[in-house]
């Protein structure tokens, strides 16, 4: 436990040195907080029209507003995150086998399972710090908006966008683990966490087996009932198979650092 | 307190350590001299148990480096080839890291952190980033860290590289102020190091043992196979003939010095004898002017060279059994 901590912390105190951290964090937030500004300005000019044509006689559509302001942006965040969550992981191990303190770690009397979940949440940390601002959107719907945005949406969309994130941080672990080029890593995980957002299009309209098989495998496909307020147990299974499937994958590569010649 | 047998180590089918063994003893300082490419780093490696062994064993404080690899980590200092540093910490929380990893308790971690750098000799640096120091402070950071902890056997990847002189020195009496509580391994391609640093040395090379010895004994063994110096007035046939004809006499190599007409002699001896006195009468006898005559001991380098050349490398597994 002990060991784990300090892999944390040490984890933590690079982050915030890291050009990285201070690169993808604002390009987030500012991406996040554009396309929110965005949504809502088109849900008030929906909304106002709507009012209008109430007014001028014609039977009041129901609409809710916050509901689509907010569904609209988290299904947004999911497709962001796909984009900029690998870039924080990518030199996570990486890095540590170019410098040669792999070695230092894997002499030392830590077990390969403290340093693979050390670093672990402390990407973890890092993406919730990165999240957490956009909670100030949510604390603004609730101010000014009427009627407020059910629970349930909101709930179930961060719930949503933690699973993703853990996920696109678990798979990019595994992939820096595999090359000393923290590029390699990042370019090798931008690349899976797009083909398995986009492989959702290609299977889109198809029923056969393969079709399903790809939908199934889609990201977005398993995030977005989430942002809909709707937690199904086939996509916690997905998210979860996909966290221990690659945290398994981290340990695994941890392991064989040893065997191979570095 | 390390006790190598018959390990081997292959990558592939290359073989990069081959059946070696050999024992340290508590509070001893081994030197592991070989050109480089020779299994150094590799049987480090073994020993600390970054890799493991193909065939063979090798126990450190009685732990089997690969099946109580935990037991074995807990009791190491390693400093690895290039020193294993995080460029964006700044060297005391660097140490305080390692210190972490390797389970030194909290309420000894500042002052361990302290000691290892007041032993490294780098306190003036301690808030500096890691990535602003020079080589010879950074290798010296290397070596703080594997001291941090304090551990019962320290292995040590080429401690002194890239240090100026006045920095070897000061690691050589860093190391061989460690020795006696602590059990260190320090391997070497600079050969007065091992002669200035070690109780014993292991030389190896292409992955076998070739001698086992303290540098003492390595040059006392092939000291009688000295050269002698010979500094004469003479013509340079006759005393080519002159020397040739001593018994004993392997070698006659004959120098110009200047136009005085001096002749400077390199005699080879075969091992163990003196030929002085034999040559000194011959050159007199010959009634030439004989201006110097001294024996040169052969030094840790040309042992080394001649152990680490194919030829002398023919009985490798007898002058391993030497000791």
């Amino acid at each position: 436990m002990r060991g784990l901590y300090a892999i944390y912390r040490k984890e933590m105190s690079h982050y915030f040195v890291s050009p990285v951290a201070y690169a993808v964090v604002p390009i987030f937030l500012i991406l996040s907080a554009v396309f929110f500004n965005m949504y809502l300005a088109d849900g008030i000019k929906a909304s106002f029209e709507a009012s209008m044509e109430a007014m001028q006689g014609g039977a009041a559509i129901p609409f809710d507003v916050p509901s689509a302001v907010m569904g609209a942006f988290l299904s947004l965040v999911g497709t962001i995150l796909l984009f900029l969550t690998p870039l924080l992981t990518m030199g996570v191990y990486s890095e540590e086998r170019k410098r040669g303190t792999m070695e230092l770690l894997l002499t030392s009397p830590i077990t390969d399972w403290q340093i693979v979940l050390g670093k672990f949440f402390a990407s973890l940390s890092l993406f919730i710090i990165m999240i957490l601002p956009t909670v100030l959107y949510v604390v603004y719907m609730f101010a000014h908006s009427e009627p407020v945005p059910p629970w349930r949406l909101i709930a179930g969309g961060y719930l949503g966008v933690l699973l993703l994130g853990v996920t696109l941080l678990a798979i990019g672990s595994f992939l820096s683990a595999l090359t000393e080029n923290q590029i390699v890593a990042g370019v090798l995980v931008l690349g899976i966490s797009l083909l398995l957002w986009v492989v959702g299009f290609f299977a889109g309209t198809g029923n056969g087996v393969i079709a399903q098989s790809l939908q199934y495998l889609a990201l977005l496909q398993h995030y977005n009932p989430f942002v809909r307020g709707v937690i199904d147990t086939t996509g916690l299974i997905f998210f979860a198979s996909w966290i221990f499937f690659a945290i398994f994958l981290t340990m695994r590569a941890v392991d064989s650092m040893r065997w191979r010649r570095a | 307190m390390i006790e190598v047998q018959d390990l081997t180590k292959s990558f592939g089918d290359k073989t990069a350590v081959d059946h070696i063994s050999f024992s340290v003893n508590k509070g001893e300082i081994l030197g592991f001299l070989g050109p480089n490419g020779a299994g150094k780093t590799t049987t480090m490696r073994v020993l600390t148990g970054y890799l493991p062994a193909t065939t063979g064993t090798a126990k450190i404080a009685g732990f089997d480096v690969f099946d109580d690899s935990m037991e074995v980590r807990r009791r190491i200092g390693y400093l690895p080839e290039n020193p294993p540093l995080y460029f964006d910490m700044t060297v005391s929380s660097y140490l305080d890291f390692v210190a972490r990893i390797k389970n030194v308790p909290a309420e000894k971690r500042a002052a361990r952190v302290t000691a290892a750098l007041e032993m490294a000799k780098i306190t003036d640096k301690r808030d500096e980033l890691i990535k602003r120091l020079s080589r010879g402070y950074k290798q010296r950071v290397g070596l703080a860290q594997a001291i941090v902890h304090d551990p019962d056997v320290i292995i040590l990847d080429e401690p002194t590289v890239g240090l100026d002189p006045k920095q070897i020195i000061e690691v050589r009496n860093l190391i061989k102020g460690l020795a006696g509580s602590h059990t260190i391994i320090l391997s070497t391609h600079i050969l007065p190091e091992v002669s200035m640093t070690c109780d014993r040395v292991v030389i190896i090379n292409r992955g076998k043992i070739v001698a086992v010895d303290t540098p003492e004994n390595l040059t006392l063994q092939l000291k009688g196979g000295a050269r002698i110096r010979v500094e004469v007035q003479a013509p340079e046939k006759s005393l080519r003939d002159a020397l040739a004809q001593i018994s004993g006499v392997r070698k006659v190599e004959i120098n110009s010095l200047g136009s005085a007409g001096r002749l400077v002699a390199t005699v080879e001896a075969n091992q163990g004898q003196d030929l002085r006195s034999q040559i000194a009468a011959r050159v007199v006898g010959q009634g030439w002017a004989l201006y110097e005559l001294r024996g040169i001991n052969l030094s840790l380098e040309e042992i080394f060279l001649q152990l680490t050349t194919e030829d002398a490398a023919q009985n490798p597994a007898e002058k391993a059994e030497g000791n």
